[in-house]
């Protein structure tokens, strides 16, 4: 896999609640095996930003591209079919509450691909065991902490091997080692298995440690300043906001 | 494409297994199972080592990792040692990754078949239990009810106007249209005895006294119960799966005063007040047949009623909807208050506050009739 191919390019995307104008002018491209950071203030519009690219939202202007395919411009059915392709983290877990984690994490399975019953199982002990929760099969959503619920919607989100995966706010509300185990578990995917991640999130030691690419979102001009490695964004920045944010507060 | 993942095995030392995989690892396509592996260890004389070679791996996914996990699981069982090193290198982190939490034992539900007795003696406890519960949230209710005679119950005026339009004025054209054909269905059904007898001017009796005495205020109950009582349910219930009610008793807001009080006065008010409507449409819901099917005068049908329905009739069916009313606005408080903290739990409160509304209407309605019958009214 070239490490420099366009997965999804972003352009000119403007996101608006009816005459609420949330962000303008969008302009990025995530590549093939990156690991994509969403970051800014709290209302920048990070999380709406992930409901347009992964196709829950319709943008208000702009357009979205997987590859070559305008995913906005095409038909339900492509867009159904690009989504497939890919797993979605939701904040708080999102977990089916009416089932177990087990049966949470088999219905992708079960819906998309042929494997048998004894298969899926394995898959499913696999990915708990990849969010460190082996032997939580049979927990209902209700009866785990919700770190371990984030965890479990994570073993979800992978569950088909998505050529994408999409994080909104993966580490919040995480103990340290679980969060660090979590980038650890970011990484390891992206080398493993040249899976494209996009994550939102304001956690500064995630965001050095796994991004090599990100887009900032400053919420007072709404629109993006900054695209690039977080870490040469920090050394080079003149953005008195950016920086702001990237030293929580202490250099402006 | 030959999506086919391979194994041979050799034995290179005496006590060493050296696996080689090869081909095309992908899950959905033919993969060999763990088993082949596992049966060899178990055969084979002292195996103490386990090596992979996977140099002719073309591609490999989930499929390979679930192998891998399984052939790791019996190895730790039989103390076998297992050298990663011959594997790819995302792979060997990736398995390092799922077994650095060790699986949880001790976590797993028990799920072994409960003997019918061992059932029954569950579910009288959870009877008495829950009867125990209803009990305690009427309580609570009457202690919110006092501080509100005392003036001191803290809600908000402008919360209790909202529902008092979502229970009252919003409730009328279900009501209506439920009453008016109630009353048309009893007229019918009374006609036909009655014309036996050239009696069919008592259809007004009829239909005037069973709206008034009950069937106004049962039917409204039950729409209610279904319209009202399971949004309360569901409304208190999701608040509670949000955690907005201990939010409220951490504020030193008594949930009961706040959310339950100006619901059950609300429903304590307009039932009545509906009760009244659907007295009158169900009354003209007779009227339509007896004057179009029966060729009874619209005055005559008018006076017949007004003559046969009394005021008690009426101050019984009033009463029965404020009790009614209370009922359900209790049974959608209590099962939202008591609700669990899953979407499915709010589906179940929703449920289970209509069924005790419904059984509590019919329940008071048997009550009611006694105990008129017993005063002679």
């Amino acid at each position: 896999m070239t490490e420099k191919e366009a997965h999804i390019t972003i352009r000119d995307l403007t996101m608006a609640y009816g005459d609420f104008i949330l962000m303008r002018d969008l302009t990025f491209t995530i590549n093939q095996g990156d690991i994509f950071i969403v970051m800014g203030g709290s209302g920048c519009g990070k999380s709406t930003l992930m409901t347009i690219l992964i196709g829950l939202k319709a943008p208000a202007k702009g357009k979205v591209f997987y590859g070559e395919v305008d995913f906005w411009g095409a038909d339900q059915e492509t867009r159904d079919r690009i989504i497939r392709r890919a797993g979605v983290m939701y904040q708080s877990g999102a977990l089916w509450s009416s089932m177990t984690l087990a049966e949470n994490i088999a219905l992708p399975l079960e819906t998309y691909t042929n494997l048998s019953p004894g298969q899926i199982r394995e898959v499913v002990k696999l990915k708990l065991a990849l969010v460190g929760m082996a032997g939580f099969e049979e927990f209902y959503p209700s009866e785990i902490s919700g770190g371990m619920q984030k965890r479990a919607g994570i073993a979800r989100a992978m569950a088909l091997d998505p050529e994408i995966l999409f994080f909104d706010e993966p580490s919040a509300g995480l103990d340290p080692v679980s969060a660090r185990r979590l980038d650890d578990l970011i990484l390891e995917l992206r080398e493993s298995l040249g899976t494209t991640m996009v994550v939102v999130t304001h956690e500064l030691a995630s965001i050095f440690a796994i991004g090599n690419n990100s887009v900032f979102l400053d919420v007072s001009i709404r629109t993006m300043t900054a695209t690039g490695n977080p870490n040469q964004l920090l050394a080079e920045t003149r953005d008195p906001n950016l920086l702001q944010f990237l030293t929580r507060g202490e250099k402006r | 494409m030959a999506a086919r993942g391979e194994i041979t095995m050799e034995q290179t030392a005496a006590d060493t297994l050296k696996v080689v995989l090869s081909g095309h690892w992908k899950l959905g396509g033919e993969l060999p199972g763990a088993d082949k592996v596992l049966q060899m260890l178990e055969r084979g004389p002292g195996v103490r080592h386990v090596v992979f070679d996977t140099r002719e791996l073309t591609h490999w996914d989930t499929g390979l990792l679930t192998f891998l996990l399984n052939v790791q699981a019996f190895c730790t069982q039989q103390q076998i040692r297992l050298n990663r090193d011959g594997l790819p290198p995302g792979a060997r982190r990736l398995l390092e990754l799922a077994s650095a939490v060790p699986e949880k034992k001790d976590a797993r539900h028990t799920e072994g078949r409960v003997s019918f007795l061992t059932y029954l003696g569950n579910q009288t406890v959870d009877f008495f239990r829950s009867a125990g519960e209803m009990l305690e949230f009427l309580g609570d209710t009457v202690i919110a009810a006092l501080q509100l005679i005392r003036g001191k119950a803290q809600y908000r005026r402008s919360d209790l106007g909202l529902i008092i339009q979502a229970v009252g004025v919003q409730a009328l054209p279900i009501v209506s249209l439920i009453c008016f054909l109630v009353g048309l269905i009893l007229a019918f059904i009374g006609a036909i005895q009655l014309k036996l007898f050239g009696a069919q001017i008592y259809v007004a009796d009829l239909v005037g006294i069973a709206m008034v005495r009950l069937m106004a205020a049962i039917m409204t109950g039950i729409v209610m119960a279904g319209r009202t009582g399971g949004a309360f349910a569901a409304q208190l219930g999701t608040m509670q799966v949000n955690q907005e009610i201990d939010a409220l008793r951490t504020s030193g807001i008594s949930p009961m005063e706040f959310l339950v009080l100006p619901r059950m006065l609300a429903l304590a008010l307009m039932m009545p007040l509906l009760c009244l409507y659907a007295n009158v449409m169900g009354i003209l819901g007779g009227m339509v047949v007896g004057v179009w099917m029966l060729d009874i005068g619209f005055i005559q049908y008018y006076n017949e009623t007004v003559a046969a329905v009394g005021l008690w009739n009426l101050g019984i069916g009033l009463f029965s909807g404020l009790v009614f009313g209370v009922i359900v606005a209790l049974a959608g408080c209590m099962r939202g208050m008591q609700c669990g903290r899953s979407a499915s739990a709010v589906g179940d409160a929703a449920t289970s506050a209509v069924v005790t509304a419904i059984v509590g209407i019919i329940v008071s309605t048997a009550v009611i009739t006694i105990l008129c019958n017993f005063l002679g009214i």
